[in-house]
């Protein structure tokens, strides 16, 4: 059994919120240890799309934490390599029918009164935003600051980011023990190999975030909301934005438990087009769903005909952690003190991961936070 | 497209048409099952099995196989089957997905749903058991100047033989490792090849082992020594512990580079010989095909070679509930054992009470010998020393040696799950099945993990919209 230096904080978790929460604290002059169960973005980070949407969010702290993040993911792809394919696309949001199209435009006044920038696409322009788009369509709105990024590779770079700052990354070593001294503080973590002192622990463990948070002798409702990707053969770019519909929005923040889909179709740099995404609450459970498949199909070719005859290479699914109010858990948990919370962020941990890192970061430093932070605050449930 | 015959659909349904495959359908249906016969090829018989389409008008096709009358004897047996209406033999179809209906049971109502392609058209049908015969594919393992024209696997070269009657060249230096390479090696030199040189990369001393083990099967040894004799005929040089480390060559491939490896297959300096040849046939053993199980969550076990099998107990029962496996996807081991597994799982899926003693201790006998096969051939951790940064790995998306080593040692990557995230390594058209297990052994993984490939195929997203 190893006992390693002392830290200033331990990370538990490699997937992208994890991985920037160890960048920003690295940043900030912290002495930091990454440790997860698996290797890098083993979990919800490596089965997602890399969506940094605004376009999708209603005025709200969500919304704030949302916008925060896009201008730090801006920074990121001027510090971190280009292979993170961080891709300022935009987004465009496409309503089949008239009264589609007025509640995208309800819908973007408000996000505008916000701070957000959406541009009103008329039904005969929208050939000049995506040429392959089926015809008869309402119209839609264009957000020019939504993005995308690879996201196992931005976890990944982040974290090298964060470990040629001094930062110690111990994977393959699960966390079996939150250790807490006199008065119930945190003093460190154990796993089989070793023993990781630091005056803070950060939980950023996603989907099983709620495991670790009984470690550290507290709770945190995290389940897990199961999705689908299709991916397609390499094309020459056939779309250029991110492409939803309407009704997507509304999944998002729907807290019904059956399956919902709403095709988001984007091109990535390697020619594939990814297909998603479906959301549906059935606990870990791997099987494939052919109803979900089958709807993701007949969303995306409905969207782009040209699609229908496309190869699907592969598909795989992946676990959203979520939280019951759909927002996520982030900050000191004064139920434990040293115990931070950086999880629960259900599909859009990716958009949401440096603002929370940063966010955390600032916490352990003492510095003033950019946003209020009490609408994620950890002991609400 | 095929769709079940009536609502109930089929008895059985089996996903494979090679030796266990066929031995399976005829002795379901000769209990008076009624099958489905599925097979991605033109013709039944498999990779073992392949043979000329009739319009090649081959004089022998026999020539080219051991066991040719035991192949004939199932085809008439099929044809027979067919006629009565008790097979229905359903070739040029891939099941894409196999997919356990909800409600459904083993006790007369149909429990699965196969996904089926043909490349064009899609359908699907019914079936209350599943028998998986879906067999193995070839291991690769890269090495500078693999992509060149003129190297192919040994299988494939087989393959070109046994099915168009055409050499990939006309100087064939045969390599890797594995039983496949002799058999390989004696087919080429048989249809007129000149074969310089067999280098095969174990020294075979693992066969020496367990003598107990090879004496139960004097029918394997005398293969092995039919084939020895046919080599030495041609003047064939059998290269032990030695591989190919490089394939020159700018259009073609002109010469390979022979040396010999250490116990841990890592290339002895000094060693290097320069051999003339315009074609190259190199593989390295068989990795069963196991994706449709799999991701249903079937058990595996680790196979002495180094790749995973399905765990099936002794009547060929996956853990998964109403399905079934025989042949190479219980680790590969060959026609005569796929023959005796395939039979013994219609046997079961039939609800006979007990197989003969006879059947179960061809069995046990041939798996034994499989086993010691698998061990003897198994990958030493040192191949990778043959490698240069810039040798492609996985040719679908050109991910060459050392991006998959930075993805390991810089970006965190310790499984072939995580170097495929981080280098787009096995994503390409192949999925992986090519360059899977170099990428395992180049990211560490000392035991590989169970793909978990919801479609095993690419389909027509068209396709996938009207899945039923």
């Amino acid at each position: 059994m190893l006992t390693n230096p002392s830290h200033d904080v331990v990370v538990i978790g490699a997937g992208v919120v994890g991985a920037a929460c160890a960048y920003y604290a690295a940043r900030a002059g912290l002495t930091v240890a990454v440790v997860d169960r698996g290797p890098v973005a083993g979990g919800t980070t490596g089965a997602g799309e890399g969506n940094l949407l605004l376009s999708d969010k209603a005025p709200g702290p969500e919304l704030e934490l949302a916008q925060l993040s896009a201008r730090l993911w801006n920074e990121l792809a001027q510090e971190l390599p280009a292979a993170i394919e961080y891709e300022a696309k935009g987004g465009l949001v496409v309503a089949a029918d008239p009264a589609g199209h007025r509640a995208l435009r309800a819908f973007a006044a408000r996000q505008a009164a916000a701070g957000v920038t959406a541009h009103e696409v008329a039904a005969e322009q929208l050939p000049q935003y995506e040429p392959h788009l089926a015809p008869g369509l309402a119209g839609g709105f264009h957000y020019p600051e939504d993005a995308q990024v690879q996201p196992a590779l931005a976890a990944a770079h982040l974290l090298r980011a964060a470990r040629r700052a001094g930062a110690e990354l111990h994977l393959g070593e699960q966390v079996i023990a939150v250790l807490t001294g006199p008065g119930g503080a945190v003093r460190g973590v154990r796993t089989p190999r070793r023993t990781l002192a630091a005056g803070a622990v950060v939980n950023a463990a996603g989907t099983w975030g709620g495991e670790v948070a009984e470690l550290a002798g507290t709770q945190l409702p995290v389940l897990p909301r199961r999705g689908f990707v299709l991916v397609t053969e390499p094309l020459p770019r056939l779309v250029r934005h991110k492409v939803y519909a309407a009704d997507y929005v509304a999944d998002v923040a729907s807290g019904s438990a059956a399956l919902q889909s709403s095709g988001v179709v984007e091109g990535t740099p390697a020619g594939s087009v990814l297909i998603g995404a479906t959301r549906e609450r059935v606990g870990f459970d791997r099987r494939v769903s052919t109803e979900a498949l089958r709807r993701l199909a007949a969303q995306a070719a409905a969207l782009f005909p040209v699609l229908a005859g496309v190869k699907v290479l592969r598909t795989y699914r992946g676990f959203r952690p979520y939280l019951p109010d759909h927002l996520p858990a982030i900050g000191a948990d004064p139920r434990v003190p040293g115990l931070y919370q950086a999880c629960g962020h259900e599909g859009a941990g990716i958009g949401l991961a440096p603002a929370t890192g940063l966010l955390i970061a600032g916490q352990l430093t003492g510095a003033v936070p950019q946003i209020d932070l009490a609408p994620f605050r950890p002991e609400r449930f | 497209m095929p769709t079940s015959p009536d609502a109930t659909g089929y008895d059985l349904a089996v996903i494979g048409a090679g030796p266990a495959g066929l031995a399976g359908a005829v002795a379901a249906a000769d209990r008076g099952l009624r099958c489905a016969l599925l097979d991605a090829g033109a013709r039944p018989g498999g990779q073992y099995y392949r043979h000329p389409a009739p319009e090649l008008r081959a004089a022998r096709p026999d020539r080219l196989h051991h066991h040719w009358s035991t192949f004939i004897g199932l085809a008439d047996r099929l044809a027979a089957h067919r006629q009565a209406g008790r097979i229905e033999l359903l070739s040029g179809r891939h099941v894409f997905l196999l997919e356990a209906e909800q409600g459904g049971d083993a006790a007369g109502r149909s429990a699965w749903r196969l996904h089926v392609t043909t490349g064009e058209r899609t359908g699907h049908l019914r079936a209350a058991a599943v028998l998986l015969a879906t067999g193995a594919y070839e291991r690769q393992l890269p090495f500078p100047g693999w992509t060149l024209p003129g190297v192919v696997t040994a299988g494939g070269a087989q393959a070109m033989l046994k099915a168009g009657l055409v050499l990939p060249g006309r100087r064939i230096v045969v390599a890797g490792s594995g039983p496949l390479l002799l058999a390989a090696a004696a087919s080429l030199t048989a249809a007129g090849a000149q074969v310089p040189a067999v280098v095969e990369a174990g020294d075979y001393l693992g066969y020496a082992r367990r003598p107990g083990v090879l004496a139960a099967v004097p029918g394997k040894l005398g293969e092995g020594v039919t084939h020895g004799v046919a080599l030495a005929r041609h003047a064939v040089r059998l290269r032990r512990a030695s591989a190919v480390i490089e394939a020159h060559g700018t259009e073609q491939v002109t010469a390979v580079t022979v040396a010999r490896l250490d116990a841990d297959w890592r290339p002895v300096a000094g060693t290097e010989r320069r051999i003339a040849c315009d074609a190259l046939a190199v593989g390295h053993g068989l990795v069963p095909q196991l994706e449709l199980a799999t991701e249903l969550g079937a058990e595996t076990r680790t196979v002495p070679d180094g790749t995973l099998a399905l765990r099936v107990d002794a009547r060929q029962r996956t853990t998964v509930p109403g399905l079934w496996a025989a042949g190479e996807t219980c680790g590969v081991g060959g026609a005569e054992l796929a023959l005796a597994e395939g039979e013994l799982a219609a046997l079961a899926i039939a609800g006979e009470p007990a197989p003969s003693g006879a059947l179960l201790a061809r069995r046990r006998r041939l798996r034994g010998f499989a086993e010691l096969m698998a061990a003897a051939h198994r990958p030493g951790a040192g191949w990778p020393g043959w490698l240069r940064p810039d040798t492609e790995v996985c040719r679908c998306e050109e991910v060459p040696a050392q991006r998959i080593t930075e993805a390991v040692e810089e970006l965190g990557a310790t499984d072939a799950r995580t170097v495929k995230l981080l280098t787009r390594a096995g994503m390409g058209w192949c999925q992986g099945r090519m360059c899977g297990p170099a990428v395992a052994a180049l990211a560490g993984t000392l035991e590989p993990a169970a793909d978990r490939r919801p479609l095993s195929c690419p389909v027509r997203l068209g396709d996938l919209a009207q899945l039923p």
